[in-house]
């Protein structure tokens, strides 16, 4: 039996979603941070899925660049995230508001 | 149901169950724990669609580097779990929860309304098992996207530097 493309797209589609709650809800940096992972990791699952259901490999040559991208954006982000926490002593995103005029 | 079935909604769930844990742990350490339970099981998705080698970067880079760096940085950083207390923003949560509900909505009925569609390719399943999966992303990834490819290298060049410029103290 072939799994519908749909039950995939669904599946993502709720993962995405489980990824915004997190970033709207929760005030810990690196949770929001895991959150933004778990949105990539969604829209990663909806390129292979689609690229398997139009047999092409394109799907899978984006995911490639997915996971390059956000390899670089975890370092990037972690080392913000330390450098927050040297200056503040807190992660927490609502005492985080130097940026705020 | 058959055995494909089986596979697909099992992992299903411990996908949807373990990205839940993500985000209710108060526990930054227990958030990461799942969320590596989160790519493992992707990836067993992955390997249901035939996407070997998407699969086997998942579980390196995503289960070993990527979170190993979360990891750290939590060990680092020393936390303590979150406070319940002095929520700045009461409503946060309900807005929160809305705005997600609604996103949710709005992507189920763009699936229900099965408005994706597109050209067929050339890659089919028997094509690609003939060659290996990996064999065949390879040949496309240093032919027709090179370029990018060269680009991703150089974009992770500047992650490292800007990364260790980031958390030096000073240069």
């Amino acid at each position: 039996m072939m799994i519908p493309l749909s039950y995939y797209l669904i599946l993502s589609a709720v993962l995405f979603t489980v990824g915004v709650i997190g970033v709207l809800v929760r005030r810990n940096a690196i949770v929001i941070f895991m959150s933004i992972e778990l949105m990539l990791n969604a829209v990663n699952l909806s390129f292979v899925a689609i690229s398997r259901h139009l047999d092409s490999l394109d799907g899978q040559i984006f995911v490639f660049f997915v996971m390059t991208v956000a390899a670089a954006e975890v370092a990037v982000g972690l080392a913000i995230i330390i450098n927050l926490f040297r200056n503040k002593e807190t992660v927490n995103v609502d005492e985080i508001n130097i940026m705020k005029w | 149901m058959t055995v494909t079935g089986f596979f697909f909604f099992s992992i299903a769930a411990v996908v949807l169950i373990s990205a839940i844990l993500v985000v209710v742990l108060r526990n930054p350490v227990h958030s990461a724990l799942s969320l590596v339970l989160t790519f493992f099981s992707l990836a067993g998705l992955y390997i249901l669609l035939n996407a070997q080698f998407i699969a086997a970067i998942q579980v390196i880079v995503y289960a070993g580097a990527i979170m190993v760096l979360f990891l750290f940085v939590i060990m680092l950083l020393n936390l303590d779990k979150e406070k319940r207390v002095g929520e700045k923003h009461p409503l946060q949560k309900a807005f929160g929860i809305a705005i997600a509900v609604f996103l949710l909505v709005a992507l189920g009925s763009i699936v229900a309304a099965g408005v994706l569609y597109g050209n067929k390719g050339i890659h089919t399943d028997a094509k690609v098992s003939a060659i290996g999966n990996t064999k065949a992303i390879a040949s496309l990834l240093f032919t027709d996207w090179v370029l990018p490819f060269e680009i991703a290298s150089i974009l992770l060049l500047a992650a490292i530097v800007g990364a260790i410029v980031l958390s030096k103290k000073e240069l």
